[in-house]
């Protein structure tokens, strides 16, 4: 079962009424395999924010509920989490954060366990796909006795590996009966500095308590040498130095303090192995003992049981050295609608503000579009603040480029604030009906749930009309001389523009383009048009000719538009 | 004693449904099994990883560099960018076939020439253009399952085995030429 799989099936063994999410790599499966549990209400939010207030409503309600995103996804929910953790809960509420240390799908490497510490908010951390749905089940007990939100922390290693699961029944719950209680929920200062005392006094107890937790375990073996570790760590560690005594912690945040002296006081040498923060180190050396930690071990990037065999043992890992080989990095699949919309950008030299999405791959070679990529929705702000800085002659050449999914999570507060502070700049909407990246999330522009309901769709047209835009314009994303029209059209306009690159994601199901490309080899002249965009189905033969690769393409139509010579044709196929 | 299997390639080959083959097979022979893979961004046609690991008791799900008994490799340049995660021991199961990546497209790096005939010096290479032969029985696609058949002679299952565990994982209309596929490759 995958990581994230487990943790579903904890949700629905831990008797869970509500999930809410919104998607984000690693933790994306979570809420689709929660979907296929009929007991379980499970919602694409439009962003994390929502979905963890939706959980928090679920649990103030009396149900135990679940918010699941990705590690910067609880920047997002940052504000609803850092109070909930003074409110506390109602029916039990866990939020699973997962983090991506080495950055496989993400814009930074951030660690939860200090967004955790600053909240006052209890993180526990499994090591494998079993822990992964016992901890969730734990993680609700804890969070009803203890009257706290539960972080359940985990890692793309993690979430994305499959290991062997026990399945067990589905607890029968039964819904706590809902009374008023404003002096725990409704957080205004005469109430919320009680529940600050009331948190402070509950941190100390689960700390306390945390010595005797089963899940925070001492296994003594060869003394000589001791490690501190957690979560996918402790597997490397298993493996490197199987006969070494470990202290596992299954619970991170608060750190149980006796069962940490205890445990140095029995070893010899002492490490501790945690990927990304050292966040338990710390709080070890604050205490006075002797680990040896990031002194050793880096702070960026996913471990391996190779770092102890080298930087512990000493030993030799490698028989053979790797070679160097060009890069392989992700790139736009053939017939990708955004392809066509960046070469035109590219074409009329206008810089981008990126956002986050598959289109974060227009700021490489050969398309060179995006400039700037910061966070969800940050493309339509950071434009904005351009503009207030330089004027509004210098963003002539520039535009905002957000998918509708990130448009809906978080761009659209961005775009109301270009129009309430009357900005000029034009932003494209790159509408594929889908959350892409993530790999083919509906969201509240689709018109379909997660649970696959059909449900009427926000039209992101009429939206951007009620917000009074008044220069909306809609495009198939693969005409190109309609769309080089328009923006540049768009880009001098002294006001506020929005455009909308309409064309499915090529990989939607169904959306295959009944077409292949083709080269007419003699009318070739070798100009290389075509490859300007970089489609990955087109390669130059030796003699300087256009090859596309039948299997890859998904005939699109772009490089046909781009020859001048007519030397590439679209075949229908059935 | 553990194996460690690894699977190479480029985003879209099908390793996730190699994988899911290879995963099942040791589960139903009763291993303690660990696969590791890679979703996200990285599979949009970038260079992509799987881990597998079986044996009595399993600890990371990671194969880690000199560890891999069996490298399975969809493509070539992969092959190379991999290879050294091989045990002294491990054989090394390349298709001949050439995606050039975006470096090489755009001009930025040249795909190196001769690989197969490098890795040869170093490595136990077992090699086939499965494409060539996907193509001869009528569907390009099965390719990986003919890799799968060449690698699956270095593991510890008996052909049946094989023949159900395939004919269980893939869809029902797709049984016969996997199957079909798959032999091509174990009785190479």
């Amino acid at each position: 079962m995958l990581g994230n799989e487990a943790i579903a099936r904890g949700a629905y063994e831990a008797g869970v009424k509500v999930s809410a999410a919104y998607p984000g790599t690693p933790s994306t499966e979570i809420s689709e395999y929660i979907a296929g549990y009929d007991e379980i209400y499970a919602e694409w939010s439009p962003n994390e924010k929502v979905a963890t207030e939706v959980a928090i409503g679920a649990s103030i309600s009396g149900v135990r509920a679940m918010a699941s995103m990705k590690h910067v996804g609880v920047n997002v929910a940052s504000d609803p989490l850092y109070t909930v953790s003074y409110s506390g809960v109602g029916g039990g509420l866990v939020l699973v954060a997962a983090d991506d240390p080495g950055l496989y799908s993400s814009q930074n490497e951030q660690d939860t366990r200090c967004v955790a510490r600053a909240a006052q908010v209890p993180v526990l951390e499994p090591s494998d796909s079993q822990e992964a749905k016992d901890f969730v089940k734990l993680a609700y007990k804890l969070s009803e006795e203890y009257d706290t939100p539960i972080i359940l922390r985990t890692t793309t290693r993690l979430a994305h590996s499959q290991g062997s699961v026990t399945l067990e029944e589905r607890e029968q719950i039964e819904d706590k009966v809902y009374e008023r209680n404003a002096g725990k929920y409704v957080m205004m200062p005469a109430n919320a500095i009680k529940r600050h005392l009331y948190v402070e006094q509950r941190m100390k107890k689960m700390a306390e308590d945390g010595n005797h937790f089963a899940i925070n375990k001492a296994e003594y073996k060869d003394t000589s040498i001791g490690f501190i570790t957690s979560g996918i760590p402790y597997q490397y560690v298993k493996e490197a130095c199987p006969n070494a005594s470990v202290l596992k912690l299954g619970m991170v945040y608060p750190l149980p303090r006796k069962l940490i002296e205890e445990f140095a006081s029995r070893v010899e040498t002492l490490y501790v192995f945690e990927e990304l923060e050292p966040v338990i180190e710390e709080q070890v050396k604050s205490w006075g003992i002797k680990v040896i930690g990031k002194e050793l071990f880096t702070v960026q990037g996913e471990y391996s049981a190779n770092m102890i065999r080298e930087r512990i043992l000493k030993e030799t890992v490698m028989e053979r050295k790797p070679v160097e080989v060009p890069a392989r990095p992700p790139i736009l699949c053939p017939g990708c609608p955004h392809r066509s919309v960046f070469s035109v950008l590219n074409k009329l030299g206008i810089h981008a503000a990126g956002d986050i999405g598959c289109y974060t791959l227009g700021a490489v070679a050969p398309l060179n579009v995006i400039d700037t990529t910061i966070c969800m929705g940050a493309s339509i702000s950071t434009l904005h603040g351009m503009e207030k800085g330089k004027g509004k002659e210098y963003i002539k050449n520039w535009v905002a480029v957000i998918g509708d999914s990130t448009f809906m999570h978080t761009g659209v507060n961005s775009l109301m604030n270009m129009v309430y502070n009357q900005a000029t700049g034009t932003v494209i909407i790159l509408d594929n009906s889908t959350t892409g990246m993530t790999g083919h999330q509906d969201h509240a522009a689709t018109g379909k749930t997660l649970k696959g309901e059909i449900v009427p769709a926000i039209n992101i047209y009429k939206l951007c009309q009620a917000m009074g835009i008044e220069h909306i314009i809609e495009v198939n994303a693969f005409d190109i001389k309609e769309l080089e029209r328009i923006i540049k059209e768009e880009v001098e306009r002294d006001s506020i523009s929005v455009i909308i690159t309409k064309s499915p994601c090529v990989l939607l199901k169904g959306n295959v383009f009944p077409y292949k490309c083709k080269v007419e080899k003699d009318r070739c002249k070798k100009c290389g048009m075509c490859l300007k965009p970089g489609c990955p189905a087109l390669t130059k033969k030796e003699d300087g000719t256009i090859a596309i690769d039948a299997t890859m393409c998904n005939g699109c139509g772009l490089c046909e538009q781009l020859c001048k010579f007519d030397a590439i044709v679209k075949e229908s196929v059935k | 004693m553990t194996r460690n299997i690894m699977i190479v390639g480029v985003g879209g080959q099908g390793t996730l449904l190699t994988s899911r083959i290879l995963g099942g097979i040791m589960l139903d022979a009763g291993y303690d099994v660990k696969l590791s893979e890679v979703h996200g961004m990285a599979q949009r046609g970038g260079s992509v990883v799987t881990f597998v690991r079986y044996g009595e008791e399993v600890a990371e799900p990671i194969v880690e560099e000199g560890q891999a008994d069996v490298l399975i490799a969809f493509e070539t340049l992969e092959a190379l960018r991999y290879a050294h995660f091989l045990k002294k021991d491990g054989v090394l199961i390349v298709n001949e076939q050439r995606i050039d990546p975006i470096t090489v497209v755009t001009g930025l790096a040249n795909y190196p020439e001769h690989i197969i005939e490098d890795l040869e010096k170093e490595y136990t290479v077992y090699k086939m253009d499965a494409m060539e032969e996907a193509k001869k029985i009528g569907n390009a696609k099965v390719f990986n399952i003919i890799i799968l058949g060449m690698a699956a002679k270095h593991m510890d299952f008996s052909k049946e085995a094989w023949l159900k565990i395939i004919e269980k994982t893939v869809p029902k209309k797709t049984v016969e030429i996997n199957s079909k596929a798959f032999l091509i490759g174990y009785e190479q």
